[in-house]
């Protein structure tokens, strides 16, 4: 269906892809793997007109094509599926289906019944029920990418790129999306799909494509390639490295018995979180594990206290803690190193030395006065430690790669000398080298007598890091795992015992 | 919901998308705060004129009604286009000194008939608007430094043409062109029936076309709108010449009520018409908002200045002072039930 032959393309400063042939067939689900930066996302905005290749032959049902613009390739019939949501959350859910394409009765005006009629049928021709007239943004994350999906394929799609689709989707949601996605299939759509993650890929890919360094490095049926190779494949590693190391850094885990440094007990936040008690111990990793929209990220904001707490105690090393203030909860040395570290953490436009100084400064001043050489030692100290690559202190954070900014973050509260560091989402859209040093820095951290709170969606990550995982289901703890209890397969039981939202496969 | 009609091709309903797993459909405070957003400029109003009415036999006279209506029609006309402006979430400064050079240029104009008085303004404002527009969507600029930019140009030629205000251009009081500003229907000015058709046009191209679709995309995510292949560019191009166009019009109109080409006229006009918009329940971020609501925004500012001139005591610098108060007002209301929506 879509062929590409010899692509090359070079990005500044990087030979994004070289040499690249790839081919989506009608009626096939081809998964497009690799590490980040491996050419993943070039290759496809190669494919969608976004961007225009330095060198190769693109051909589409047999005739060679050149996209210039998005729209160029939409009216081929190439539709992308982008990992957020790229529609307009303000109008309604018929609208930004029919966008660009609305039925117009007399005079050109649009038929808005028509309209509504023909949005319910496409809908419902997919399985999805949702009031078209609703604004999109009324609906969830998952129902959201749906009309994204339908859209694509109401335009008459005949290939259709999904880039990581399922990363904001529940499992629920996921199995609603691969249902429409073999429908899809069924119709003989060329379908390429772009994940990390092992278990859809192996569910419901057919064939695969491997980019590493922007090559590929293999391509052929998904089934035949077992999961401990594709990795390897992603990796560039030997199986028995992958297998001797595991597929995280973390080392084993520790068996401590001194008393909780941070106890949080019956927190509840309204509609969010009920009763959630956890504590930690010193030199301890504990895990919090549990789907979207669980609670994870609230029980770890609460603890921070960035969230306010209806009810709850939270102690630190003893001493109780006023809830619902940030400056508290740093105070008696709890930090937070959130989620989105783009909209809650860094400062782009300041360098590594400010970004890292700006949560320690009140401590670091005299009269108000900021004292520059301990604010160097510092930056220096934590920049050796976390091993921060950076072309100095003085390089704007904005140009790090995202596992370094990350580094920065992390250095930012350890420069507070935290008795407990709360890790929400720690590799997150970092690449995978970065990924197993945040992943080794945690356990130096852990070892050096610090107590973490991690949060992960990577259950392999949340398994191997954590000596204990606390699962939450619906802002509650379900369970907690602790000693040989804590493997996926305990962590997924745990989280599918309670009805509705298990993953049963 | 859905009817139950047509092929039974894909029965599988997969429950995970139904809307019934959704946070539930709009509730009643959502709902509430929907309705508040979209009329609380018209309920004010309402509840603005009956307390006007029963604190002045003057208020509710004909004449004080027609005479709000006529000096309304101008800065409705301005804040018209700048309605579309806005919904894309743009914004258009320089409609305060389109709208005196076209007062001008009408003026002027009148002296070789009709065609030329009308068409003059419409097009050099026009393409002012269309100069902003490609600025902004080809260059990338900022619609508010392309817009000032502007602002003080046409404000520049406008002082050369006036020698620094000091020639007036008085309409050829001969030229049919006067019976625009100066004539009635039915008892009402035609600028004012103008105005209301061209609200009632503006209306239909927002709501019903596919070119308002864009608007409201463009403004609601530029992003998304390009990669589902809306012409974002276009689109921009389009509503800053609208509003350019609009805001000369505005000004020849005004020309021929005023028989004459005032300078000093429609400096502040600018902010006055965002006011209104605002007032009106359009989102200055873009992506949200009505023309009605602009009609009635600029309804509220009229009769606003209108009590206070009928208080006479109270010293009509003090109208800026409660509109000013009024825009703050439904500013942070707006946020606060945006907010309040996007949590429920």
């Amino acid at each position: 269906m879509l062929t590409v032959t010899g692509l090359c393309k070079t990005l500044p400063g990087v030979r994004a892809l070289s040499e690249v042939d790839f081919t989506a067939r009608a009626g096939e689900v081809h998964a497009l793997v690799g590490e980040n930066g491996a050419g993943k996302s070039t290759l496809i905005k190669v494919l969608t007109g976004v961007y225009q290749p330095d060198a190769g032959e693109m051909t589409h049902d047999g005739a060679p094509v050149r996209f210039a613009t998005p729209s160029q390739a939409q009216q081929a019939g190439i539709s992308t599926i982008y990992q957020e949501v790229n529609l307009v959350p303000l109008m309604s859910v018929a609208r930004n289906l029919f966008l660009g394409r609305e039925p117009r009765g007399r005079l050109g005006l649009i038929d808005f019944r028509r309209m509504h009629r023909e949005a319910e049928e496409t809908l419902r021709g997919l399985g999805i029920r949702v009031d078209v007239r609703r604004p999109l943004r009324e609906l969830g994350v998952g129902a959201q990418q749906m009309i994204a999906l339908a859209r694509a394929v109401a335009v008459d799609a005949r290939v259709l790129i999904m880039d990581e689709p399922t990363s904001s989707l529940e499992p629920r949601e996921v199995r609603t999306l691969f249902g429409v996605i073999r429908t899809l299939r069924e119709r003989g759509i060329a379908v390429v799909y772009v994940s990390h993650r092992m278990d859809e890929l192996y569910e419901i890919c057919d064939a695969v494509t491997v980019l590493r360094d922007g090559r590929v490095v293999h391509t052929g049926p998904l089934a035949e390639l077992d999961r401990l190779r594709l990795v390897a494949l992603m990796l560039g590693r030997e199986i028995g490295e992958v297998r001797r190391e595991g597929l995280t850094k973390f080392t084993g885990s520790r068996d401590t018995t001194a008393p909780p440094v941070l106890v949080a007990e019956n927190l509840r936040v309204r509609q969010r979180l009920h009763d959630v008690s956890v504590s930690l111990r010193p030199g301890e990793v504990v895990g919090l594990g549990g789907l979207l929209g669980s609670g994870r990220s609230e029980t770890a904001k609460a603890v921070a206290g960035a969230l306010p707490v209806d009810g709850g105690r939270i102690v630190v090393a003893g001493e109780p803690v006023r809830g619902g203030s940030t400056a508290a909860a740093i105070r008696a040395g709890v930090s937070l190193l959130p989620e989105d570290r783009k909209t809650e953490g860094i400062v782009p436009g300041l360098s590594v030395r400010e970004n890292i100084a700006l949560a320690a400064l009140p401590g670091l001043s005299r009269f108000g006065l900021v004292d520059d050489a301990r604010v160097d030692r510092i930056v220096d100290t934590f920049m050796k430690r976390l091993r921060i690559k950076a072309a100095g202190p003085h390089q704007k954070v904005g140009e790090l790669s995202g596992g370094n900014q990350q580094k920065v973050l992390l250095a930012r509260w350890l420069a507070l000398h935290p008795k407990v560091l709360l890790l929400d989402e720690p590799t997150r859209g970092i690449d995978v080298g970065a990924k197993a040093e945040v992943q080794a820095l945690v356990d130096e951290l852990a070892d050096d007598g610090l107590a973490v709170l991690l949060i992960s969606s990577d259950t392999e990550e949340l398994i191997e890091g954590s000596d204990r995982v606390v699962v939450l289901k619906d802002g509650a703890v379900v369970r907690e795992l602790t000693g040989d209890a804590v493997t996926e397969e305990e962590l997924m039981r745990a989280i599918a015992a309670v009805p509705a939202g298990g993953h049963d496969d | 919901m859905t009817t139950d009609t047509g092929e039974a091709t894909m029965r599988k309903e997969i429950p995970a998308a139904q809307a019934g797993d959704e946070p539930a459909g709009p509730s009643r405070a959502e709902r509430l705060s929907a309705l508040a957003q979209q009329h609380g400029a018209l309920v004010t109003l309402v509840i603005a004129m009956l307390t006007a009415s029963l604190s002045f036999d003057t208020f509710l006279t004909g004449d004080n009604l027609e005479n709000m209506a006529l000096s309304s029609a101008f800065l409705a006309v301005v804040a018209l286009g700048m309605t579309f402006v806005i919904v894309t979430g743009g914004i258009d400064l320089s409609v305060g000194s389109l709208f005196a050079l076209g007062g001008v240029l009408a003026a002027w104009g009148s002296q070789y008939g009709t065609a030329v008085a009308l068409l003059l303004p419409l097009v050099v404002c026009g393409l002012v608007g269309l100069v902003n527009g490609l600025l902004i969507a080809r260059s990338g600029l900022a619609p508010f430094i392309v817009t000032l930019a502007s602002m003080l140009g046409a404000r520049g030629v406008l002082l050369a043409l006036t020698d620094e205000g000091s020639r007036t251009y008085l309409v050829d009081k001969s030229a049919y062109f006067t019976k625009l500003g100066q004539s009635s229907l039915l008892g009402v000015g035609v600028p004012v029936w103008i105005t209301l058709g061209l609200f009632v046009l503006g209306a239909v191209v927002l709501r019903r076309t596919r070119f308002g679709q864009y608007v409201y995309a463009v403004g609601g995510n530029e992003d998304a709108a390009a990669l589902m292949g809306a012409p974002v560019a276009r689109t921009k191009v389009a509503v800053y010449t609208v509003s350019g166009v609009c805001a000369g019009l505005a000004g020849a109109l005004n020309a021929a009520w005023l028989l004459s080409g005032v300078t000093i006229l429609g400096s502040g006009m600018e902010l006055e018409a965002i006011s209104a918009v605002v007032i009106g329940g359009t989102l200055l971020t873009g992506g949200f908002g009505f023309i009605s609501g602009s009609l009635v925004g600029v309804a509220l500012l009229k009769v606003i200045q209108n009590v206070i001139n009928q208080i006479g005591s109270l010293d009509s610098a003090y109208q800026q002072v409660v509109s000013g108060a009024f825009l703050a007002v439904v500013v942070v209301a707006q946020t606060w039930l945006g907010r309040r929506r996007r949590v429920l």
